[in-house]
């Protein structure tokens, strides 16, 4: 039986254990604390907890102004609001100026489900990615999300991290050690290798014991530092199985697929292929439907895995 | 609680507004780009916050304690420039840099760059959430600072201006003092024909805010504005400031051609002249 955990969960106990700890952190929302799960710092530190209701880009403007006097800020909404909606305010007021805010997001990706096109972000990981002095985060589970938030509580800089909205299978062990900016093999192999972000890792996994069955044998990591990405593990996988499948909840443009492809193209190329969602919107379903009509379920992974072995 | 200011205080701070008004002149007609219109317009107001209003350290920019000035309206960055330089943040001499390859003086204000530059800017519509920030941080720390903004008329037309607008009096935060700089002209034309921001009084009071309106060009009534911000007490304080775009240089006063356009030399001599 597998264990499954919200990141944003995680997230919000993250943030009380933090709060307890450390003065300097505020914590502020724009009328999706329930859903973000910020509710929970709110409920335990009420006085540094700020509402902004309906009003993202202004959100980000009082973080900036709170960062410039030391406070440790966490903004949370949606993923779509928080970084298409206020891509402008990140990029001239936070990341020029490498202000220390953290834009944690939720009900990224398409497996935010029935709401649809206008919620489902894919686009986000692609907009954060682009501005200079941005860290992005995409952990894979709850476990992952406890320890990036921490850590990046200890860094000043500005970080967006991305979680979702469903419960995302446990992947991880308490005694994991997360590095900002380190992929981690959580599967050797040698015929291919499967870089995964999110939600896609256990799909990932999954993926690699089934073609395990069938003799290919395949190599996991987990990418969840998307920015800086991790050239060497990349490089590595390259060199050593000759052949990259990358799995997101996101487009393939301009995400994790894009990303593994910039290291790869420059300094390895192989055959490569990307999952993810193509270029086109989402709409309405359970997340298991989307993500099988968008072509991302562990299926779909083994597949792709056969194709590129095929092209070595 | 208040500044005491005499007739002869008002005419040094007058006659430190006109030596700002010249390096102006001087560092976009060296530059050769750059916004006079708006600089002129806000200078009387930065000024008067820098040498009379706010308690700051040029020589310890990052003093916690310091009052904030955040200027929303980041392309008119060469007034404050010209403020922070003759306050001894750094030497007059470096005005001559602005906008010119490996200078701190950027065409739009950059806080990592230049001592005594509070925020990034350049992108309207941002600098009243961010002072909004500034001051909710201080009510948090229990610090006694305040907080001043200088936003545009053209830039009051962003949406996010009027988020600011409702949250800053939400987190009561009398704490913080905006000027509108409201020279009535923008890029495009009169801001009443381009997309009228009129009545801005009745807008920022219906929002929450304590405002007054005042002559910015006259110092005593910018000093007396923020005596008043300071004695209000659980609002913000919005002050409308009947500006001229480009004031005090003749053939800019109230011309929308010089929004954006650097003096040729010609023109700065001529300015200059004017100025003395």
């Amino acid at each position: 039986m597998v264990e499954l955990m919200a990141t944003r969960d995680a997230y919000g106990k993250t943030l009380v254990k933090l709060g307890k700890e450390n003065q300097e952190i505020v914590v502020l929302d724009a009328d999706c604390s329930s859903s973000t799960r910020t509710s929970m710092f709110r409920e335990a530190f009420p006085d540094r907890f700020f509402n902004f209701g309906v009003a993202e880009a202004n959100m980000i403007g009082f973080a900036t102004g709170l960062a410039t006097c030391g406070k440790i800020v966490f903004a949370s909404t949606f993923a779509v609001f928080g970084s298409c909606r206020v891509f402008d305010q990140v990029r001239t007021s936070i990341a020029w100026p490498k202000l220390n805010v953290k834009i944690v997001v939720t009900h990224a990706g398409i497996s935010v489900g029935e709401d649809g096109a206008s919620h489902q972000a894919i686009e986000d990981i692609a907009l954060m990615r682009s501005l200079a002095n941005m860290t992005v985060i995409v952990p894979a589970d709850g476990i992952e999300t406890e320890k990036a938030i921490i850590a990046c509580s200890k860094i000043s800089g500005p970080f967006y991290i991305r979680l979702g909205r469903a419960k995302f299978p446990i992947v991880f062990s308490d005694d994991y050690e997360f590095k900002i900016g380190k992929g981690t093999i959580l599967k050797d192999g040698k015929d291919a290798t499967i870089i995964a972000i999110g939600l896609m890792v256990f799909e990932a996994l999954q993926a690699a014991s089934d073609l395990e069955k069938e003799g290919i044998s395949t190599r996991v990591i987990n990418m969840s530092t998307i920015k800086p990405i991790d050239k060497e593990i990349i490089i590595q996988a390259a060199q050593e199985t000759r052949a990259i499948v990358t799995c997101e909840e996101h487009s393939i443009i301009g995400g994790l697929g894009s990303a593994v492809a910039e290291v790869l193209v420059e300094n390895c190329p192989v055959p490569m292929k990307r999952i993810g969602a193509p270029d086109k919107f989402g709409f309405s379903a359970t997340p298991a439907e989307l993500l099988e009509r968008f072509g991302m379920k562990s299926t779909h992974i083994v597949k792709a895995v056969k194709e590129v072995v095929s092209k070595k | 609680m208040g500044i005491e200011i005499s007739n002869e205080q008002i005419q040094e701070l007058e006659a430190k507004a006109k030596d700002v008004r010249r390096w102006i002149i001087k560092m976009l007609a060296e530059a050769g780009s750059g916004h006079p219109g708006g600089s002129l317009s806000s200078t009387d107001i930065i000024t008067a916050l820098y040498f009379k209003i706010m308690n700051h350290r040029p020589a310890d920019p990052k003093w916690e304690d310091r009052d904030r000035f955040v200027l929303s309206k980041g392309h008119c960055c060469p007034a404050l420039y010209a403020v922070l330089a003759l306050s001894g943040y750094f030497p007059t001499d470096e005005l001559m840099r602005l906008r010119k390859l490996d200078s701190f003086l950027q065409g739009h204000t950059d806080m990592l760059s230049t001592p005594g530059v509070e925020i990034s800017a350049g992108s309207l519509g941002q600098g009243l959430s961010i002072a909004g920030g500034m001051a909710l941080a201080g009510k948090l720390n229990h610090k006694d600072y305040h907080v001043y903004v200088v936003l545009g008329d053209g830039e009051s037309q962003e949406g996010q201006v009027w988020e600011a607008a409702m949250a800053c009096p939400h987190y009561k935060l009398d704490n913080l003092c905006a000027f509108l700089d409201y020279n009535k002209l923008q890029i495009d034309g009169p801001v009443a024909e381009v997309m009228n921001i009129a009545p801005l009084v009745d807008k920022f009071r219906a929002f929450g805010w304590h405002t007054i309106e005042i002559d910015g060009h006259n110092m005593n009534q910018i000093i007396q504005a923020t005596n008043e911000a300071k004695n209000t007490r659980g609002k913000p304080t919005m002050v409308i400031a009947h500006t001229i775009k480009g004031k005090g240089v003749s053939f800019m006063e109230g011309k929308v051609e010089w929004h954006g356009v650097a003096p040729s030399k010609e023109e700065r001599d001529k300015a200059l002249e004017e100025l003395q």
